[in-house]
Parts: structure tokens; sequence; C-alpha cells
């Protein structure tokens, strides 16, 4: 019988990344409620030494997949070997990230598999141990509650920064196990021919705990300095709406909305963004959100737990001054 | 080079979504249907590639009757031909029945790229692409925002977006793309080409024609059921934070952020 929760952890050039612990976070909680373990998967070349690590955040075993050809994401090894395990392992829910990553493997796997998946869920609990998910669609307008038939495993993925972290318990440690599987090179159909870095290499949207956002309002690209300034002073990720990005001031990647990046934030500033529908869509789920806009009649008002009216040019450059008093 | 377009029809991403009184479905009355963004995407870099390579574009739509629009919209911007996928049997299909779908009818086909949308800005899924890869066997390179096919059209390098970054994925064709936006900016149909559109050829067929069982599609065929669909959480408007000069609002604001909020 299918027993227990699993979770795929990830990591990038050797780092386990935070979706592995909220994942591993959620998965202790589920399991509790079942009386089932919990069991990570951990897949690259050279990261046993990070396995343990999991075992602070509930997680009974780790199996880690060491190949050289699990070093950087591919989808045809990847899938390949978490197919394998868990066609060994049974789990009865395997959980991933839906990161870009996660978002690339689920349907793959859950096809390979034969089995469903629920993309980018932002809420699980359990029906007589079967898995019930909830996830934002149209953007976040609805939710829709979902449930899985005929599937062991059921696969979902879970938003980033969206499941509470567990207190760290330094005491624990999981049981690392090696992987077993094997890679046919004849399988592996793609090949990665580079890795270009974002400029700045700064926290992706997606990840970030805080997000500065400029939209028309910014009247031009330059400007955008200032919005730099205070997110570097508060560590953000600087965003932008659609029509910012539309007018070439700032680059596809950095757009947030229906049609561009779903982001979760704590705190999300929102400089001289009207809040379309669609611009709103991609950052409602964020934990505080400022709006600082000269329009008092400008719908983002409406969803932002803190509204500046005024003239942006002068607000920012005056609230990076005042949060450097208190840092 | 023959490439096929996965086409889907979405509301428009201005509708106020609002629940039907069954409680597990969106109220569609009133809806304006567009082309998924993203497919718009897919359907100018398929175009794109024919103009350099020649061969064919294929828009292939899987819905009910009112898809023809779209697919129409799709021809008048320059694709060849199109198929539509429409029975009752559909209806209640989760991602892996649409997809089965789709590759029903891509198994008769000859094709060289198959180009889909990163997602459905409808239920927000991303996966039939992924899906109908597997089914297909054939590789996928997902997120894409920029696609150069070799000189021989044989393979195929294109640029996936990554948090933080870039990866140039190279695959050998055939091979299945999602378009992320970035990728092109979509051409509009002129009007000569909304006219040759009309006469351009679309196929309807059945699940009965595609060999298919209704078993395996709509809800019998479905692993994902839906239970409940749900309005989200109403955010209320909070303060207007006050201050007679642009300072004291800061300041009044680094104080709500600090001690009330604590996001700093
Ligand atoms: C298919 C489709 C998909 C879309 N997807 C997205 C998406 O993903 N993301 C997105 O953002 N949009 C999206 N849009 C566009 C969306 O409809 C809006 O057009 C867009 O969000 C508006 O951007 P904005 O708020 O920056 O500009 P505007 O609506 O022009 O607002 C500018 C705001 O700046 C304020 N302002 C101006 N000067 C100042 C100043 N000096 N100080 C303070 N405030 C000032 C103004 O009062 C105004 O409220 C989409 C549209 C379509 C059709
Ligand atoms: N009903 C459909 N008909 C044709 N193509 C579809 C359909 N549903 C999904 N697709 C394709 O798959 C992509 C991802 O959709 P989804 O997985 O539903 O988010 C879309 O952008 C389309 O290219």
């Amino acid at each position: 019988m299918a027993q227990g929760i699993w979770i795929v952890a990830e990591q990038r050039e050797g780092e386990l990344k935070k979706i592995s612990f909220e994942l591993t976070s959620e998965a202790k909680r589920l399991a509790d409620q079942m009386g089932q373990s919990v069991t990570a998967i951990l897949l690259g070349s050279n990261i046993r030494e990070k396995a343990p690590e999991l075992g602070k955040y509930g997680a009974d075993k780790v199996i880690v997949a060491d190949d050289n050809r699990l070093a950087t994401y591919t989808t045809d090894a990847y899938v390949s070997v978490i197919a394998q395990l868990a066609q060994s392992g049974e789990p009865a829910i395997l959980l991933l990230g839906a990161s870009v990553q996660g978002k690339d493997l689920s349907g793959r796997l859950a096809a390979r598999l034969g089995v469903g998946m629920a993309q980018d869920c932002v809420d699980f609990s359990l029906e007589n141990s079967n898995l019930v998910a909830k996830r934002p669609i149209y953007a976040g307008k609805a939710y829709a509650t979902v449930t899985f038939k005929d599937s062991i495993p059921q696969i979902a993925t879970a938003r980033p920064n969206v499941l509470e972290l567990n207190e760290p318990d330094e005491s624990k440690s999981a049981e690392v196990v090696d992987a077993e599987f094997s890679l046919d090179d004849s399988q592996l159909k793609t090949k990665v021919a580079e890795i270009i870095q974002a400029e700045g290499a700064k926290v992706d949207l997606t990840e970030a705990e805080r997000i500065v956002s400029g939209g028309r309002g910014m009247k031009g690209p330059e400007n955008y300095k200032i919005l730099e300034e205070l997110a570097d002073l508060i560590d953000a990720t600087v965003g932008a709406s659609r029509s910012a990005v539309d007018s070439g001031w700032r680059p596809h990647s950095d757009q947030v909305g229906q049609t561009g990046k779903v982001v979760s934030p704590n705190l999300y500033i929102a400089c001289g963004i009207s809040g379309a529908i669609q611009h709103l869509a991609g950052m409602s789920t964020s934990k505080y959100i400022v709006a600082i806009n000269k329009d008092p009649e400008a719908p983002i008002f409406q969803k932002a737990d803190y509204g500046v009216v005024a003239d942006l040019f002068d607000v920012v450059p005056a609230l990076t001054e005042e949060i450097k008093k208190i840092l | 080079m023959n490439i096929l377009v996965c086409l889907k029809q979405v509301p428009d991403t201005e509708t106020q979504i609002k629940i039907a009184p069954d409680g597990m479905s969106i109220a569609t009355e009133n809806i304006k249907w567009i082309i998924n963004p993203y497919d718009e995407y897919a359907v100018e870099e398929a175009l794109r590639i024919k103009e350099k390579f020649g061969g064919e574009v294929t828009i292939i739509g899987v819905g009910p009757k009112r898809v023809t629009e779209s697919i129409r919209t799709a021809l008048a911007m320059g694709a060849d031909k199109g198929i539509l996928v429409d029975d009752p049997a559909i209806t209640g299909s989760d991602s892996l029945g649409i997809a089965r779908i789709l590759s029903a009818v891509i198994k008769d086909l000859d094709y060289d790229i198959i180009l889909c949308g990163k997602q459905g800005v409808d239920d927000d899924y991303g996966i039939v692409g992924s899906i109908l890869a597997e089914l297909l066997g054939i590789p996928q390179i997902s997120v894409v925002i920029k696609v150069e096919v070799s000189e021989d059209a044989s393979t195929v390098k294109a640029h996936r977006e990554v948090e933080g970054g870039t990866l140039v994925i190279e695959s050998a064709l055939p091979a299945l793309i999602t378009a992320q936006k970035g990728l092109n900016e979509p051409r509009y149909a002129s009007l000569p080409g909304i006219m040759k559109a009309k006469k351009k050829p679309l196929d309807a067929k059945t699940i009965a024609d595609l060999g298919l069982d209704a078993s395996q599609v709509g809800e019998n065929g479905a692993k994902i059921k839906i239970k409940q669909i749900t309005p989200p959480e109403e955010r209320k408007a909070g303060k207007i934070v006050e201050g007679e000069t642009p300072q004291e609002m800061a300041a009044n604001l680094t104080r709500l952020l600090h001690e009330e909020a604590k996001v700093i």
C-alpha cells in the first residue's frame, strides 16, 4: 500500500533552496496527521552533505540521487530519476515546489506515472488521508479546491513563500540513503548549452521576501534608480507593471501580474501603479501591500494595507531616508 | 517545417470572475473569449519559423464551437489550417484528458515543432504542454523567450527563463516548446488576412474520429476533481498614511512598517 509523504527538495549549485524547507515543513504537518513519515528526495551532484539539514524541518529520511548528470536540472534526467524512485517507493503523496523547475517537471512526471497533478497550490489538507489541495485559478481571482482519483502518488506543487516554515530543530537529523536508479544517456534528449546569469543576480521576484515595484508613474527607465536605492536598503527585488515593461523601461522578467510573475512577498511596495485587475492578480497574496500613488481614486488603494497619496518622486526618496534611520 | 500550435480559448483577462451557482465552476455568461495570451506568442513564433524555413502552420484547439473564432483569428494572422476537437464528451476533462486528445490528433500528423503557451490564464495549470510531450515521447523546453532553429532545421536552441537567469537548452527536433511573454510581439490579423482565413481549411473532429474512448476524457478520465470553487479572501482597503509633507508621510509609513507590520 502506498505510504508516506515525499517531497522533492530543490538545490541550485549545491545549495538547498528555501522551498525545500517549506515543503518539508508542510509534509511533516500532513504526515503527523496521517501517522506516517516524511521522505525527501534530493537530486544533484556532490550534494550528500546538504541532506541532513532537511531533518531539522521534519524529514525522517533523505534519498540522495547523486550523479554528475543531475548537477544542473534537465527535464529528462530529473523526470526519469524521480519517476523511478516514486515507482519503487510508492509514496501516497509527492510534493514539489511550484518553481520554474517544479512546474517544468510536474506535468511530465504525472503523465509518466499516470496520475493526477495539482499545480501551484497554496493550501493542503487531508480528507480520510487523501490530499485536498487549494490552488488559485484566474491568477487568484478565484480558488479551486481539488482532490485526486486513481493517483498513487497524488502529486502537487506548492507556491514558494506561502507554506509556513517549521522552526528548525537543530537536534534532529535525517537518515540519508543513496537512491537506486539508472540513467541511460540515450534518454537525455536535451542539453543545457549555456547558463546566463541575470544582471545584478538579485533574488528572483517569485522568491523575494520584499518587492518594490514601479509602473507607468515612474515616467521613464532612469527613474527606477530611486526604487533600486530603496530596494537595496531593505533587501528587496525591483518589479514592474506591464506598462513599464511594454514601454521598454524594464525587462519582461520583471513584470508582475497575470501575464507576468505571480508573487507573494511579505512586503510589496507599488509605486506609480494604478492597480489594474491583471496587476492585482499577480500580487494580491502579498502579506503587506503599500501603494504610493498621487491619485486617491487609484484602484490599488482598495487592496493596500498602507496607502500613501502623494507624488512618488517626493515620497520614495524620503522613505529611503527614514528607513535608514531605523536600520 | 511543419509546425503545430495548440491553442486554448480563455476568458478575457479583464473579466471579473463570478462563481456559478453549483460552486464548482465559473459563470460563463457575458464572458468575452480570447486566444490565451501565451498562445498568441506561440502562433506568432510559428509564423516566424515558417517564414524562415517554409512549411505549414496548423492550429489545434480543443473546446466548444466558439473556439472556431479563435482558430480563425490565428488563420487570419497567417496560419494555414485549423483543427477543432469539439465533443460533449470533453466536458470535465482535466489536463491529462486534454493532452490525450491533442496527442490523438497529433499522432497522425507530420511535425517538426509543437508550440504551446506557457500556461492557460484560466486554470493556470501550465502542464498540458509537458504532458503532451510525454505522451508523444518528444523533448520539451518550457517557458521560452527565444527560439533559434538550426539552418538545417534539425535542432533547436531555446532560451528558457529560470529564477535569476536564462538557460539555453539545445534539443533535436521534433520538440515541444512553451511560449513565455517576451518571445515576440504578436502581429495583428490584417484585413486581407481575415478575408483569406475564411477559405482556409478548418476541420472539426469528435472523440470517436480520433479513436479515443470516452472513458479516457471528460470527467470519467479525469484524475483531478474539482471539489469547490471559492472567491479569494477579500483584501480590505487599509489605512491611508497621514502627513502634511512627504517627509512626514514617509516617517509615518516607516513607523507602521517597522512597528505594526514588522516587515522592516
Ligand atoms: C492580456 C493582458 C494581460 C495583462 N497582464 C498584465 C500583467 O501581467 N501585469 C500588469 O501590470 N498589467 C497587465 N496588463 C495591463 C493592465 O491592464 C494595465 O494596463 C497595467 O497594469 C497598467 O500599468 P500601470 O499601473 O503602471 O499604469 P497606469 O494604469 O497608467 O497607472 C499609472 C499610475 O501612476 C500614478 N502616477 C503617475 N505619476 C505619479 C507620480 N509622480 N507619483 C505617484 N503616482 C503617480 C497614476 O496616478 C496612475 O495611477 C495586461 C493587459 C492585458 C490586456
Ligand atoms: N483545450 C485546449 N486546446 C488546445 N490547446 C490547449 C488546451 N488546453 C491547453 N492547451 C495548450 O496547453 C497550454 C497550457 O495550458 P494549461 O496546461 O491548461 O495551463 C496552453 O497554452 C495551450 O497551448
